[in-house]
C-alpha cells in the first residue's frame, strides 16, 4: 500500500527540488563567491582555480550591516509579540463563543485578506500621512490648536507614516490573521472535558486557563509565531512603504542588492543565508522549548 | 446510620426540551457507599454532573449538608470526579496529573485564608496514592503512553489524593479486564472504608453494584426505578425492571388471591407478600436458582425441558411449562425432551405490584444458544425502542 503509491509523492518532491533545494543552493553558492573570485577562477582555471573561487569576503562585509540586522529581528519581534496580545485574546473568544459568532470573526478577519496586499498598505498610507486622513480629523476636531495652547507647541500633524510604529503597524495589520487561525483551530479543538477536570479539581477560571488551555495551546501559538515572525523578519514592501527610506530592513537591503543601485547579487546572497540561519535557529531553539506539549496535542 | 451529606429534591433535567431526569429524589448519608445502577442512557452521568456543579437541573434542588449549591460552581464544591473518559491532562505526566489538585491553594475553612501545601508534602501524597492505585514508578509517564486500564487508575488517583468529602466515580472500571477489575474494586472498597469518603458510584454493572455498595439506586429512563440495599434489591425488586435488570428472573402473571397466596397458571402458591387488594392482578418473580426440580408426579408445576446449557457451577436449564418459558438454574442433570416438576419454596416467590414494565420482561421463549447473551430478550420485545438500551454485560 505504502511502497505502491508512493510514487504519487513524485510531481511534489520534482518541484520541491525545482523551486526550493536549486535556489538554496545557489543562494549558498553566490553567498561564499564574490564577482571577482567567480572571473579569476575562469582565468585560472583547473581544480586549484575552481577552490580558490570560495571566498568569505561576503560575510566580513556583514558587520556593517549589524543595525539593519537589528532592526528588522526586534521589528518583527515586536510586530509578532503585538500580533500574539491581540491574537490570542480574539482566538480564544472566538473559539469559546457561539458559532455564529465565530463565523463573523472569521469573515471579519479574512475579509482583508481579499484586498490585494498593496492595496492595504496604500490605505494605511493614505491614513497614517501627514496630510492624511488621520491627521486631517485631528485637525478638524482642533486637537492641534488645543495641543498649541496648552503645551505651547507648534505643531500641525503627527508624524505617523516613516516611523517604525508604522511598520510594526503595517506588519500587524497583515499578519494578524496568521497568529489568530493557528491560535484558534487548537483551541476549539481543545477536550472540554479536561476544562471541566480542572474545575473539578478545584482550579477557578484564570487557573483552569494558566494550567490546562494555555499550556495545551502553544502549538497553536508556536505555528502562530513563525507565521508571523518569518515574513515579517523578511519583509521589503510593508517597510518602505510605511516606513520610507528611514526604516530599512533586512528584506529592503537584499532587493538593492538583486534589483536596486547596488547591485551585487553575492552580497545579497549572503545577507539571505545568514537571515535564513538566524530564523531557523530562532525557530529550532522555540520547536525545542515547545516540543513536549506539541507533542501531547498530536496525540 | 449517619446524618444525610447530599440532597437532590425534585430534580428535573432537560436538554432540549427532552426530559433526560425526571423528578428525581435523592439522599446520600455521610460515609455511604451509594452506587447509580441502570441501563446505558438513562441519566446516570446526568446525575453525577449535578452534584459535581457541571449541569444546573431545569428544576428541583441539590443539597449540601443542608445547604442549597444549585449556584455554586463545581470548583468550590467538596466533590471530587473520576470522569467517565478519564479526562487526564495530556500535557502532563502521570505525577503531576495527580498532583493537580494539590498545587492549587485551598481555603481554609477555619482562618478563611489560603494555604498552599510544601512541595515534599505534594509529593509525599503523590507517591502515596500511586501506591494505592498500584502504579509505583510510572510517575515520569506521559498520560497518553499509559494503557486505558492505567489512565483510569490515575484518574481514581488523581480525584482521590484531594480527599474530598464526597467522590464522584462514573463507571471508573470500565476499562479494566476481569482481574483487575475485582481487586480495583476491593482496593476503592477498601479506601473509602479507611479514608471515610462518601462515593457515589456509577455502573451498569450489577454485580458490581451488589457486591460494592451500601445502597443501589436503580434507574430508568430517568427515573428512580428502586432504592434499597443491595439484598432489598435482589430480594424484594419493586417491579419487573428492577427484578429483570438485577439478576435473572422469571416474571409471571400472577393473581393474589388472599395474603399469603398467590395464583401462577391456575395453582396456588404459598408465599410471603400480602397488602394486596383481593384477586388482584400482580407480577410474580421467581429466581432460576430459587426452583427445585422434582420428579414430574410430586411436581407443583409440570414441564418439559427445551433447552439446556452447562455454565460451569449450574446448568441454565429452560422448562416449557404450558407454553410459557422458565430459567432455572440447577446442579441436576436433565437432558433436553425429560419431563419434569418443580416446586417452589415461599420465599422464593416475591410478588410485585403490576407496573408499565409488566409483560416485558422475565420470559425465556425466546431463548437459545444464540440468545445466551442477552438470555432475556423477547420477541416481543425487539419491537420496542428500548430493546437496544438494554444488555446484561
Ligand atoms: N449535554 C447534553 N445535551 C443533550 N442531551 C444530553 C446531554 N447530556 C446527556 N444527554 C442525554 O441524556 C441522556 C442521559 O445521558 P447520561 O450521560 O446521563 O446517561 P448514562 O446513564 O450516563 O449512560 P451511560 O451508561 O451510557 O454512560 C441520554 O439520552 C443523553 O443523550
Ligand atoms: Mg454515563
Amino acid at each position: 500500500m505504502r511502497t505502491k503509491l508512493s510514487w504519487l509523492a513524485g510531481p511534489y518532491v520534482l518541484w520541491m527540488a525545482l523551486v526550493v533545494i536549486v535556489p538554496i543552493l545557489l543562494v549558498i553558492f553566490y553567498a561564499f563567491t564574490t564577482a571577482n573570485s567567480v572571473e579569476l577562477a575562469e582565468l585560472e582555471g583547473g581544480l586549484a582555480g575552481f577552490l580558490s573561487m570560495f571566498t568569505l569576503e561576503n560575510f566580513a562585509r556583514m558587520g556593517t550591516y549589524t543595525v539593519i540586522f537589528a532592526r528588522s529581528f526586534e521589528l518583527a519581534a515586536v510586530a509578532t509579540v503585538v500580533c500574539l496580545l491581540i491574537g490570542y485574546p480574539l482566538a480564544y473568544v472566538m473559539a469559546r463563543e457561539g458559532p455564529r459568532f465565530q463565523r463573523m470573526a472569521m469573515v471579519l478577519i479574512m475579509l482583508p485578506m481579499w484586498v490585494n496586499f498593496l492595496l492595504r498598505t496604500y490605505a494605511w498610507m493614505s491614513i497614517l500621512e501627514n496630510n492624511g486622513i488621520l491627521n486631517n480629523f485631528f485637525e478638524s476636531i482642533g486637537l492641534f490648536s488645543l495641543l498649541n495652547a496648552v503645551f505651547g507647541l507648534d505643531i500641525d500633524h503627527f508624524s505617523l507614516i516613516r516611523t517604525q510604529g508604522a511598520v510594526v503597524l503595517g506588519m500587524v495589520y497583515n499578519y494578524l490573521p496568521f497568529m489568530v487561525l493557528p491560535v484558534y483551530s487548537v483551541i476549539i479543538k481543545l477536550d472540554q472535558s479536561l476544562l471541566e477536570a480542572a474545575r473539578d479539581l478545584g482550579a477557578n477560571t484564570s487557573g483552569v486557563f494558566r494550567k490546562v488551555i494555555f499550556p495545551l495551546s502553544l502549538p497553536g501559538v508556536l505555528s502562530g509565531v513563525t507565521m508571523v515572525f518569518v515574513p515579517s523578519v523578511s519583509t521589503f514592501a510593508i517597510s518602505r512603504m510605511m516606513g520610507g527610506n528611514t526604516q530599512m530592513l533586512l528584506g529592503n537591503l537584499i532587493e538593492n542588492q538583486f534589483l536596486g543601485g547596488a547591485y551585487n547579487p553575492h552580497l545579497g546572497s549572503a545577507i539571505a543565508l545568514v537571515m535564513m540561519v538566524i530564523v531557523v535557529a530562532c525557530m529550532w531553539v522555540m520547536n525545542r522549548f515547545g516540543e513536549g506539549e506539541e507533542q501531547a496535542v498530536m496525540l | 446510620m449517619s446524618k444525610e451529606l447530599i440532597r437532590l429534591e425534585n430534580c428535573t433535567m432537560e436538554f432540549d426540551g427532552e426530559v433526560v431526569l425526571d423528578n428525581i429524589d435523592l439522599y446520600i448519608n455521610d460515609h455511604e457507599f451509594l452506587t447509580l445502577l441502570g441501563p446505558s442512557g438513562c441519566g446516570k452521568t446526568t446525575t453525577l454532573r449535578i452534584i459535581g456543579g457541571f449541569q444546573t437541573p431545569t428544576s428541583g434542588t441539590v443539597f449540601f449538608d443542608g445547604v442549597g449549591i444549585n449556584s455554586v460552581p463545581p470548583h468550590k464544591r467538596a466533590v471530587n470526579t473520576v470522569f467517565q473518559k478519564y479526562a487526564l491532562f495530556p500535557h502532563l505526566n502521570v505525577f503531576e496529573n495527580i498532583a493537580f489538585g494539590l498545587r492549587i491553594p485551598k481555603t481554609d475553612p477555619e482562618t478563611g485564608k489560603k494555604v498552599k501545601l510544601s512541595e515534599g508534602e505534594i509529593r509525599e501524597r503523590v507517591m502515596d496514592m500511586l501506591r494505592v492505585v498500584n502504579l509505583n514508578g510510572f510517575e515520569k509517564r506521559r498520560v497518553n503512553q499509559l494503557s486505558g486500564g492505567q489512565q483510569q487508575r490515575v484518574a481514581i488517583a488523581r480525584a482521590l489524593v484531594n480527599r474530598p468529602k464526597v467522590l464522584l466515580l462514573d463507571e471508573p472500571l470500565g476499562a479494566l479486564d476481569l482481574k483487575l477489575r475485582k481487586d480495583m474494586q476491593n482496593e476503592l472498597k477498601r479506601i473509602q472504608q479507611a479514608m471515610g469518603i462518601t462515593f457515589i458510584y456509577v455502573t451498569h454493572d450489577q454485580e458490581e453494584a451488589l457486591s460494592m455498595s451500601d445502597t443501589v439506586v436503580v434507574m430508568d429512563k430517568g427515573r428512580i426505578q428502586q432504592i434499597g440495599t443491595p439484598e432489598d434489591i435482589y430480594n424484594e425488586p419493586k417491579n419487573a425492571f428492577v427484578a429483570d435488570f438485577i439478576g435473572e428472573s422469571n416474571i409471571l402473571d400472577g393473581i393474589m388471591r388472599a395474603d399469603g397466596v398467590v395464583e401462577i397458571f391456575n395453582r396456588r402458591f404459598q408465599c410471603l407478600d400480602g397488602g394486596f387488594a383481593k384477586d388482584e392482578a400482580v407480577d410474580v418473580v421467581i429466581r432460576p436458582e430459587d426452583v427445585d426440580i422434582v420428579p414430574e408426579d410430586q411436581g407443583q408445576l409440570k414441564g418439559t425441558v427445551t433447552n439446556l446449557t452447562f455454565k460451569g457451577v449450574h446448568y441454565d436449564t429452560i422448562v416449557d411449562f404450558y407454553g410459557f418459558k422458565w430459567l432455572i438454574q440447577t446442579t441436576d442433570y436433565c437432558p433436553v425432551g425429560s419431563r419434569i416438576g418443580i416446586k417452589i419454596d415461599p420465599d422464593g416467590i416475591h410478588v410485585m405490584k403490576k407496573s408499565q414494565y409488566s409483560g416485558l420482561f422475565g420470559d425465556y421463549s425466546s431463548y437459545s444458544e444464540e440468545y445466551d447473551e442477552i438470555g432475556d430478550a423477547t420477541l416481543e420485545l425487539q419491537d420496542e425502542a428500548e430493546e437496544g438500551e438494554r444488555n446484561e454485560d
